[in-house]
């Protein structure tokens, strides 16, 4: 399940940069099929991150988030070789995970 | 009066420590707000009351977007201590498209990409201690993004 996830972190000054791609249909419930059957809703609906563990981001998303979803975020304070994880929790209980360290850009 | 106070107080705080176990996350999605077909109904959901126009929230988005399916839009608070940005696409389905809160260093800057049935105004809002700005830009999309 980690590489459904793929991200980045630079320090840049004083603000680390973390660039984070997930893969995700994001269904919205609201789509049909080719045999005209509703396709039930599938969606991210939590993502947190952490720096070194500690919280920084608590993202809520509902059915509007696009499909494999990109989310740029920004975090001061962090220094080269810090760890930011990014996990995602969507409506069928499924979840993953990604950490990295922070590179120099 | 001081007593409701108190035990509102304590239904909140209860309400955020149970926000930090990340398991139960029904317990955690603001179901009300998300699944509220009005921009009021969600912004309603999420206790967004009072909210003053603000030139200090930045929204990056694109004049036109030719496929409503992915619209990227950048959005800055500049207002110190913002806590949380939410962003609301006024004529979708839904109205309310995400709900970001940050901490321990985190600074109120966003970068995402959203879907948009038609042309609407796109909304951030705020939230500032107990105070809430607002801003917002208007998107015109010449392909339907909700299918």
């Amino acid at each position: 399940m980690a590489n459904d996830i793929k991200m980045r972190a630079q320090l840049k000054g004083e603000i680390t940069e973390v660039k984070v791609l997930m893969s995700h249909p994001m269904e919205t419930g609201r789509r049909k099929n080719d045999l005209d059957e509703v396709i039930p809703a599938h969606f991210v609906q939590l993502v947190t991150a952490t720096l070194n563990g500690k919280a920084v981001l608590e993202a809520q998303w509902g059915t509007g988030v696009s499909k494999n979803p990109y989310l740029t975020f920004h975090l001061k304070g962090a220094k080269v070789g810090d760890l930011v994880a990014v996990t995602w929790h969507d409506n069928k209980g499924a979840s993953s995970s990604h950490e990295i360290a922070v590179t120099a850009a | 009066m001081q007593r409701r106070h108190f035990l509102q107080g304590l239904v909140g705080a209860t309400a955020a420590l149970l926000w930090l176990p990340l398991n139960a996350i029904a317990a955690i999605w603001n179901k009300a707000a998300f699944e509220s077909t009005t921009l009021e109904g969600a912004e309603q959901g999420m206790a967004i009351s009072k909210e003053k126009p603000s030139k200090d929230i930045i929204i990056v988005a694109p004049d036109k977007a030719e496929n409503g399916a992915v619209v990227q839009i950048e959005i800055t608070s500049n207002i110190p201590n913002t806590e949380a940005l939410a962003i609301f696409v006024e004529k979708n389905p839904t109205a309310l498209i995400s709900n970001y809160m940050f901490s321990n260093g985190a600074q109120p800057f966003v970068v995402t990409r959203i879907k948009m049935a038609e042309t609407s105004d796109v909304k951030v809002v705020a939230k500032v201690g107990s105070e809430y700005f607002t801003a917002s830009r208007r998107v015109e999309v010449l392909e339907n993004g909700c299918g």
